[in-house]
């Protein structure tokens, strides 16, 4: 066999690619067609237009770098994290944020355990408010207006991927933007619908303009407070 | 049981091999492993001093990590692998490159924009924040284009070859390639917001794409920095012995078991998320197994100096081959063992992941190619020797020493904050906080930078010999070996 492959380069090439292929097929095409990969849960929803965008900013500034969102089922994780992940949690992310590295904290469930003000205080400034962090300091994302004005083409393009945007949630994804960083302006009862449980309010402090620290801490509210625990059944969920 | 077809036989007429691009890899090679040093040593000591983030959002850790994994992983490890496939391919087959030196400019070039767009990007602000395939959307179509123009090169000039078999290198260079290529493409599909934008949205999704992400991400590891320089071990061991490869047979059989057994090992980066448990317990299975043909790898390379042993106590540049599959086989030990899912409750999310990374990294993937950058630069500058032997055992050592101070610090502080994340007290709450494990590793990021400050040494001490060497100067220095015989 051997003899034949390292004569025949034609062969050889196929050899390897039908070797390496294996592996991969089996491992991620069962993860697609299996039900039970995810789980059925209430309350997972799309992020709102200011939540993706913020979410946007997480990936650019490379959070994942050093803060998962992916709490194991051990009881020290869950003692100081919560209620361990689900897959469901993150079926909307493209990409996935899970991490691999905890140099910060977990952030899967970060949503709601601190206030508006604390965040803003510690994405400008880490240390005012945890002396030993060794979080760089974000100051430029409350000087700096979130560009969002094409949020609507961000919805289209994540419902091409996947992420079950309606047509009336495209529509209004600027205006949502409006609506959920100032709170008083807009139709906030039809903004709920759209995005139940979302956060409200001008995150920043700063009511004067929409800036990317105010994206930024509308997604991070939101981290792991989508789904309903109290209707979630693990025995349902056996994989 | 040696292999007769290798580069210790000798063709009657031997070609004039395209060599110009050979060196212009070299010469890059050279230069972004110390920007890769650099940037490393860089963001080692922010994690250590926070204040050299600067605040500013060009120079944050988020942003500058990809940097440094982008420039030693690509940049570095990228332009000495396809530069050594050039060089390997054209004298195992006894024949120039296919297409030309044209050609191989085209990949020279194309490659090292790749490298820079990859590099202003993260730094301004465009990421994936796909680990190790952080590129956006154009970055990646301009390297798929260079990637198949690479592979038509190296393909080509082995269907042209003027020997019967392919060598042993090339079938690793080979699975290299053309894994690389799948595993670029998938992992990387997405659809960009608009075409004129750097924004992109990855198709897959949670743990789809968590998935797809580590079978791309442990296999860049398997295929780039493994197969790809295990090509390299079969080339230049042998050549700086002058022995051949010790097992036709053993090469033959970890050459198949890699190649199938890798794919599958990457569920192991997954270990008690929310991917399914059948997922876990086959990536750790395969991981495990995984084991046995790398040390068959390793084993290979080691006895290929059977009888030639006495080598290592003159030639510093075989020390450096041969202690890199010292840290390949080190490597590929504490790989499996990290994969078994009690080990991996411990050591997941901690620095013994990135000691693990850089044991593999510096010592394997770095050592291999500063022996193969000794061996390559006299060669390819027509110089009869290096400028001097002894710098390179200066090198060696230094870099050595940096290894160990970085590897056994991410130890400590790995399994530490592993410990002290799970600590409870007498009365069963939790015992530290989470910023007071944090506070815990300070001396050792302190510690690690300084071995990162050792290794960036070392290759600037390689520089100067390697560029000394380019002009053709020679030192007049004692030989190793006869002076300590001496004293």
């Amino acid at each position: 066999m051997q003899k034949i492959l390292e004569k025949n380069l034609i062969l050889l090439c196929v050899a390897i690619l039908v070797t390496v292929a294996i592996g991969g097929l089996v491992q991620i095409v069962p993860l697609y067609t299996m039900e039970s990969t995810i789980e059925k849960v209430d309350g997972m929803r799309p992020y709102s237009p200011l939540e993706q965008a913020g979410r946007n900013i997480y990936i650019r500034e490379g959070c994942y770098t050093c803060h998962s969102q992916m709490i194991r089922p051990f009881r020290d994780e869950a003692e100081r994290y919560g209620h361990y992940s689900l897959a469901a949690e993150s079926m909307y992310d493209h990409p996935f944020q899970w991490g691999s590295k905890r140099t910060g904290p977990d952030l899967a469930r970060v949503g709601g355990k601190y206030s508006n003000d604390w965040h803003v205080a510690h994405m400008v400034d880490p240390r005012s408010v945890v002396p030993e962090s060794i979080m760089p300091g974000y100051s430029f994302m409350a000087d700096r207006e979130l560009s969002y004005l094409n949020m609507d083409e961000h919805l289209y393009t994540l419902r091409q991927v996947g992420v079950p945007y309606s047509d009336d949630q495209i529509k209004s994804a600027v205006a949502d933007i409006n609506t959920q960083a100032n709170g008083d302006k807009g139709d906030v009862d039809a903004f709920l619908a759209r995005y139940p449980k979302a956060a409200i309010g001008d995150f920043d402090g700063n009511p004067d303009k929409v800036s990317e620290l105010d994206a930024m801490i509308a997604y991070l509210q939101i981290l792991g407070q989508m789904v309903d625990f109290t209707t979630y059944k693990p025995e349902m969920n056996r994989r | 049981m040696t292999d007769q077809s290798g580069p210790m036989t000798s063709a009657s007429v031997i070609p004039v091999y395209d060599d110009e691009v050979v060196r212009k890899f070299v010469v890059a090679t050279i230069f972004w492993g110390v920007i890769g040093f650099a940037a490393g040593v860089l963001i080692a000591f922010q994690l250590a001093f926070p204040a050299l983030n600067l605040d500013l959002e060009w120079t944050s850790f988020g942003r500058l990590r990809p940097v440094h994994t982008s420039a030693v992983i690509f940049a570095f490890g990228g332009n000495i692998l396809i530069g050594t496939t050039l060089f390997i391919v054209q004298r195992t087959s006894k024949v120039s490159l296919f297409g030309g030196s044209g050609l191989a400019h085209v990949v020279f070039w194309g490659y090292q924009a790749f490298i820079v767009m990859a590099a202003l990007s993260y730094v301004l602000g465009f990421s994936q924040s796909k680990e190790y395939a952080e590129p956006e959307w154009f970055i990646d179509l301009w390297l798929t284009i260079i990637w198949v123009i690479y592979l038509v090169i190296f393909a080509g000039t082995i269907f042209i070859r003027k020997e019967k078999h392919i060598y042993v290198a090339n079938w690793f260079f080979l699975a290299f390639i053309l894994t690389i290529a799948m595993l670029h493409i998938v992992n990387n599909l997405a659809v960009p917001v608009s075409w004129t934008g750097a924004k992109s949205y990855i198709l897959w999704s949670g743990v789809q794409d968590a998935m797809t992400q580590w079978w791309y991400g442990h296999n860049a590891v398997g295929f780039f920095l493994t197969a790809g320089f295990l090509g390299m071990m079969y080339y230049f061991i042998p050549k700086q012995a002058e022995r051949p490869v010790y097992s036709y047979r053993l090469s033959v059989v970890h050459f198949w078991s890699i190649t199938f057994l890798y794919i599958w090992a990457g569920p192991h980066h997954l270990h008690y998320t929310a991917l399914p448990d059948w997922t876990q317990t086959l990536g750790m299975t395969f991981s495990v197994m995984l084991w046995m043909p790398s040390w068959g790898g390793m084993i290979n390379g080691f006895m290929t100096l059977s009888g030639a042993w006495d080598k290592l106590r003159t030639d510093p540049t075989l020390r450096f081959l041969v202690t890199s599959v010292g840290f390949y086989g080190m490597s590929t030990f504490e790989g499996p063992l990290m994969s078994i899912k009690a080990v991996n409750s411990l050591s997941h999310y901690t620095d013994w992941t990135i000691g693990h990374v850089h044991s593999g990294a510096l010592g394997w993937n770095a050592f291999i190619s500063f022996g193969a950058l000794y061996y390559l630069v006299p060669k390819l500058w027509g110089r009869e020797r290096l400028y001097s032997l002894r710098l390179v055992n200066t090198h060696f050592w230094i870099a050595t020493v940096g290894i160990v101070l970085y590897i056994s610090s991410m130890w400590v502080s790995g399994i530490m904050q592993g410990l002290m994340w799970r600590t409870y007290d007498e009365l069963g709450f939790l015992q530290y906080s989470f910023i007071e494990t944090v506070e815990a590793m300070h001396p050792y990021y302190v510690i690690r930078g300084t071995g990162g400050v050792l290794f960036l040494i070392g290759s600037l001490i390689m520089v100067y010999n390697l560029v000394k060497t380019m002009k053709g100067h020679v030192r007049n220095e004692a030989p190793i070996g006869a002076s300590t015989a001496k004293a």
